[in-house]
């Protein structure tokens, strides 16, 4: 039975009066991508840098692949790799300077990492810019090389702290290309992002976390299951519609909600389809115009607002409860 | 691990890194900077300038005013001190260099890998006193150019250019600290203005009998002046000699002493600092 590749158990940290980790819980299992998500300050970071061993935890275990981290923190080292918020590079070398002077530093012979920064650099799609200073890197590439330099010591656990962050929509998708394509070669990631699409297409598992501890878990659709009921979500074609249409939802489900920009307005409803047919003999002997009726599984952002009472941050534009 | 990837065929596992030994990952860390400051000419050509404005200044604008107090001229006696206090003005840069890397996650990178984590200071630091090399060739040229001439032996001159690169290996690790503490680059730059008073009230720029009493006790005590004092003597003979009081081993022991303590005290400041977590 091989252990978890990650678990922590009752992590606590404090700064100043700010309790950053307050007694969280996690267990990962192996050959699984792990995505850490909550609002900022909700602990992904601290948390993330107590697995990379830079900072040491006031209370609790934390163990990587078997190995303790807190007691055993250079042994820890060896089987992970972290790339932070920020793209660690140094912008006065190569991308395949940077990658070979890395992989030398995991202990890897002068000829492996000549190999090993040949395969990340295939791996990144950088072969071709393999030989210019990363200062003349784009955004996007910069963030590939970095994520290139945490590969080439082929950790067990990768540990990516928004890795997307401050990429444009083209960079983020390269990123999550080369993200997936990790999980195949054996290496387990643990990634944190505010962004609940990037945790829907890219990982396994989700954690919610937020004030230093686990508020759900579960793969994306147990925690849509698990935030309840369907959605019935109504697109009218006139905006003046919108309260209408509110109030006439307002009786047949619960919670409703109205996003003017897009005119549209939802309700969650349980034994969603019967209501759906309620919805529309209702809206149609009001004679009001829909453009489109629709039922639908919860999204992630409306799973983060059931479990945690505050939207999250989205790509999209967040949604107005009724009446704020 | 072998009976653990039979139990599990299909779970492909990564190999155990076991992190490059202590030389190589200095070595490794060393040639960063290295390169670093070969491939940023905004750095190299910043080190000259800064260089030959302080010293046309002290030469052309201050020193018709400052007397030496014996029969050396200002210009013989304001490069030692120049050479000398060189190193200190190097050491600003490598405190904002330090503070760059906490910045950008460049030191967290570096932490979070399975080497020792004293190379990552022991690297820089030696990379940082190779650098000073460039520096304090460039300082003895300018001073050339405006007319310095030594009168001390070729020995003398070499063991004056050795003491300053001990010297700035040594407050090297003042500078490290100061990066490592002050966590951005600019907070950096601030803070590594408190060796200001250290260049100024010393005996390298101004005859230290020339100022008031209690300016004139911190400047006879503190390391800089022992230090200026040496490389003085030992460029300039006789006439730095006059200027003295002691013997020239007097003050060559004395810096090498706090270049030792100075050494000692940072570099373990340092450590722990930066073992902390």
């Amino acid at each position: 039975m091989q252990p978890p590749i990650l678990e922590a158990r009752g992590l606590m940290k404090r700064y100043g009066k700010t309790q950053a980790l307050a007694g969280l819980d996690l267990v990962a299992e192996p050959g699984r991508v792990v995505a850490l998500l909550g609002p900022n300050g909700a602990g992904k970071t601290t948390f993330v840098r107590a697995v990379a061993t830079l900072l040491r935890p006031d209370a609790g275990t934390l163990h990587v692949d078997g190995i303790d981290v807190l007691r055993k923190p250079a042994k820890a080292r060896q089987v992970i790799g972290l790339a932070g918020q920020f793209a660690a590079v140094e912008e006065a070398m190569t991308g395949r300077e940077n990658l070979e002077m890395v992989a030398r530093l995991f202990g890897l012979s002068r000829k492996d990492a000549k190999d090993a920064a040949v395969r990340v650099l295939d791996q990144m799609q950088l072969t071709a810019d393999a030989n210019r200073l990363v200062r003349t890197y784009s955004g996007g590439m910069r963030r590939r090389i970095d994520l290139g330099i945490s590969l080439v010591g082929t950790p067990r656990l990768l540990l990516l702290d928004e890795p997307s962050a401050g990429l444009d929509p083209g960079g983020r998708i390269q990123l999550w290309d080369a993200i997936r394509d990790l999980v195949v070669t054996g290496t387990d990631i643990l990634l944190t992002t505010q962004y609940l699409d990037e945790a829907d297409r890219l990982a396994s598992d989700i954690v919610i976390i937020d004030h230093g501890k686990v508020i759900a878990a579960g793969t994306p659709a147990e925690l849509k299951t698990r935030a309840g009921d369907d959605m019935i979500e109504v697109h009218v074609h006139d905006a003046d519609d919108l309260a209408a249409v509110s109030s006439v939802l307002a009786k047949i489900g619960y919670d409703p909600r109205v996003d003017v920009p897009t005119r549209r307005a939802f309700v969650s409803a349980d034994n969603g389809s019967a209501r759906l047919m309620e919805a529309l003999r209702v809206l149609d002997q009001q004679g009001i115009t829909v453009e489109d009726i629709s039922l639908r599984r919860p999204t992630l952002d409306e799973v983060f607002l059931a479990l945690t009472g505050k939207p999250a941050q989205t790509t999209d534009s967040p949604e107005q409860p009724v009446g704020a | 691990m072998a009976d653990r990837l039979a139990l599990s065929p299909n779970v492909p596992r990564a190999a155990v890194n076991t992190g490059a030994r202590l030389w190589v990952s200095s070595f490794l860390v060393a040639v960063r900077m290295v390169r670093k400051f070969a491939r940023t000419p905004q750095l190299i050509a910043f080190t000259a300038i800064q260089s030959a404005l302080f010293l046309l200044m002290f030469r052309f604008a201050f020193g018709g005013a400052i007397r030496t107090g014996g029969s050396l001229s200002y210009i013989n006696f304001l490069v030692p001190g120049f050479i000398a206090t060189t190193v200190l003005w190097a050491g600003m840069g490598a405190a904002v260099g330090v503070a760059e890397d906490v910045e950008h996650g460049f030191i967290d990178r570096l932490r979070s890998l399975p080497i020792p984590r004293s190379a990552v200071l022991i690297g820089r630091s030696l990379a940082d006193t190779a650098l000073l090399v460039w520096g304090l060739a460039i300082a003895a040229v300018f001073g050339f150019a405006v007319g310095f001439r030594p009168h001390g032996s070729v020995s003398g001159a070499l063991a004056a250019f050795g003491l300053c690169v001990v010297f700035g290996f040594a407050f090297e690790w003042i500078f490290i600290v100061i990066g490592l503490v002050s966590g951005t680059a600019q907070a950096a730059q601030q803070m590594g203005l408190v060796i200001t008073p250290l260049v100024f009230l010393s005996s390298a720029y101004v005859p230290v009998a020339s100022m008031p009493g209690g300016v004139r006790q911190f400047s006879e005590f503190q390391p800089v002046t022992p230090m200026v004092d040496a490389v003085r003597r030992l460029t300039t003979g006789p006439q730095g000699q006059a200027l003295l009081p002691h013997s020239i081993g007097h003050y060559v022991g004395l810096s090498l002493v706090w270049a030792a303590a100075i050494f000692v005290v940072f570099g373990l400041v340092a450590v722990l600092r930066f073992a902390r977590r």
